[in-house]
């Protein structure tokens, strides 16, 4: 389950491949069983037991067995492996769970994935084009929009929306549009910073 | 969370007839063990918070392409129940003709929540009384009918100061049926027996005796329209907040004006932030209607739509501040450019 994209460690070792190599043992028997049909109508489902659910995540089609209860960002956490999109209130009020669902911002831990299912699901980890960052990414480091990090995913996806959706002319329209993402360390101006600098390139296409 | 089944409807029918049933007198419709889906905003929130406890999920989401069209015909507007609340922030003929209800939009909730939310679902939100929403308090008689109420002598800095009883001060929490209410709007419901139309002023119930039951919504009824009749251009929404975005109002203003030469031919007055449900101001558009406007004139309605409150220990400072806050929305609305 590693990633080609990551640059190699000189220890071999890294925190984010030792993790996502767990999720995807811990997935193994759980894609297996994916493949089987399913064989009841919703209507006699029996709630304690795991639904077949097949999420389009980043372009990949992924055929996961999941608990109905599973919002979309514990999918793409716990099953998928993709561990970019944070999980900080798990309310709807902090934004670092933001990914793009058919291209338009939301918050992935109000979102069940029984729901999500033929949609284009973007995450973070969906945004560089190979080992050429987003411009918004880009812009992130550039501005140092960030201090511990852990905001910064959901920061990154509300900001691409928000260029698209025309809210990111000036400073007052950023922080408008950008306030449903918490930063409890205060990297708000150099995030607004971040965002003017990446808007133009994200508008050229 | 507990455990529920998950069902998408494809059409109306059939999701009126998943839905009906499911409550009864003794189990109003927001306890009942089925519930729509729409956009999850709050239904997953307390869900999550073991407030809500639905054993079965109607996903409506489908019905959303027969139900979110945004149509104005030059006299009247018509809002599909399924229509997102950012989509309908951006129309361009409700940012022209009806501001009041753009802005009711735009200065509610973040970009996600909005991106995510219907409009159906936006008016049937639910309080964000904190002791409501916190299973961990045994008395609350909108949760567990006649166990009490928390935040009478509570930390109730953010409860209603008009519209309580002595069993519940939760305040409703929205914007949008704000400027509903204040626009005569009706709300088309469809049920197990057709569509019926009300006014929106007749949806919401207010506490009394019965804080659980909040709406007149039957068993298998789902909100698909409202309709606003007239234009509205001199309108606009304000609202007072402990931060500047992304928060619930303290106190809030809903005003649409019919000004010529100076005098108020027509004022729909509507407060939010303060009431156990939408707060229409009749007593405050009384006293506008046919006089000229001018600052004195503002600060009698706005003294008029407070008359009957009454604040707890820590809820007080609502009373002036939504009065300071009307007085100066009223202002606004009879001097914008239009």
């Amino acid at each position: 389950m590693s990633d080609p994209t990551d640059t190699p460690i000189a220890s071999g070792f890294d925190r984010r491949s030792f993790i996502a190599g767990a999720a995807g043992s811990a997935m193994l028997p759980l894609t297996a069983r994916a493949e089987a049909p399913t064989t009841s109508p919703p209507s006699a489902q029996d709630p304690s037991r795991p639904v077949d659910v097949t999420l389009r995540v980043n372009g990949e089609t992924k055929l996961l067995r999941l608990d109905p209860r599973t919002t979309v960002l514990d999918a793409l956490r716990e099953h998928i492996g993709l561990t970019g999109s944070k999980k900080g209130c798990d309310h709807g009020q902090c934004g670092a769970c933001t990914v793009l669902i058919d291209g338009r911002r939301v918050v992935s831990c109000l979102t069940l994935a029984l729901a999500a299912q033929d949609q284009d699901i973007t995450t973070i980890e969906g945004l560089a084009r190979g080992a050429a960052l987003h411009p918004m990414q880009q812009a992130f480091i550039d501005q140092d929009a960030f201090q511990c990090g852990y905001c910064t995913p959901g920061q990154i996806m509300s900001a691409v929306a928000c260029v698209r959706e025309g809210h990111a002319t000036n400073d007052d329209d950023i922080r408008e549009y950008m306030s449903g993402n918490l930063c409890r360390c205060a990297a708000y101006p150099n995030i607004v910073a971040a965002v003017k600098q990446a808007a133009p390139e994200i508008l050229k296409g | 969370m507990r455990p529920f089944t998950y069902q998408r409807a494809t059409d109306p029918a059939a999701a009126a007839l998943a839905l009906a049933g499911a409550a009864s007198s003794e189990n109003p419709l927001t306890e009942a063990s089925v519930q729509a889906l729409a956009g999850g905003t709050t239904l997953i929130d307390l869900m999550k918070l073991d407030v809500m406890r639905p054993s079965v999920l109607i996903d409506i989401n489908p019905l959303t392409s027969a139900w979110s069209a945004v149509q104005f015909d030059g006299d009247r507007l018509r809002l599909g129940t399924m229509a997102r609340m950012s989509d309908v922030a951006a129309n361009s003929e409700v940012q022209r003709n009806y501001p009041l209800i753009a802005e009711s939009l735009k200065l509610a909730a973040s970009p996600q929540l909005r991106n995510m939310a219907t409009l159906g679902g936006n008016v049937l939100q639910r309080t964000r009384c904190s002791y409501f929403r916190d299973v961990s308090y045994g008395n609350c008689n909108k949760r567990n009918p006649g166990s009490g109420c928390a935040a009478m002598d509570g930390f109730n800095r953010t409860h209603a100061v008009l519209g309580t009883s002595e069993q519940c001060i939760a305040t409703y929490p929205g914007d949008f049926a704000q400027a509903l209410i204040a626009l005569d709007a009706m709300v088309e419901i469809t049920g197990r027996s057709g569509t019926r139309q009300i006014a929106f002023a007749e949806l919401h119930r207010p506490p009394g005796d019965t804080p659980q039951i909040e709406t007149v919504l039957a068993p298998g009824d789902l909100i698909s329209g409202f309709t606003v009749s007239g234009r509205w251009p001199r309108s606009l929404y304000l609202k007072a907040r402990d931060r500047q975005s992304y928060e619930f109002a303290l106190s809030s203003a809903a005003i649409a004006l019919d000004v010529q030469d100076g005098s108020v031919r027509d004022a729909r007055v509507a407060i939010g932030g303060v009431a156990t449900v939408p707060w229409r101001a009749r007593g405050a558009e009384a006293l506008l209607r046919g006089q000229r406007f001018n600052e004195d004139l503002a600060q009698r309605a706005a003294e008029a739509a407070f008359a009957d409150a009454r604040g707890r220990k820590h809820n007080s400072f609502k009373i002036e501040l939504g009065k300071r806050l009307l007085a100066r929305a009223l202002h606004q609305a009879a001097t914008m450019e239009v």
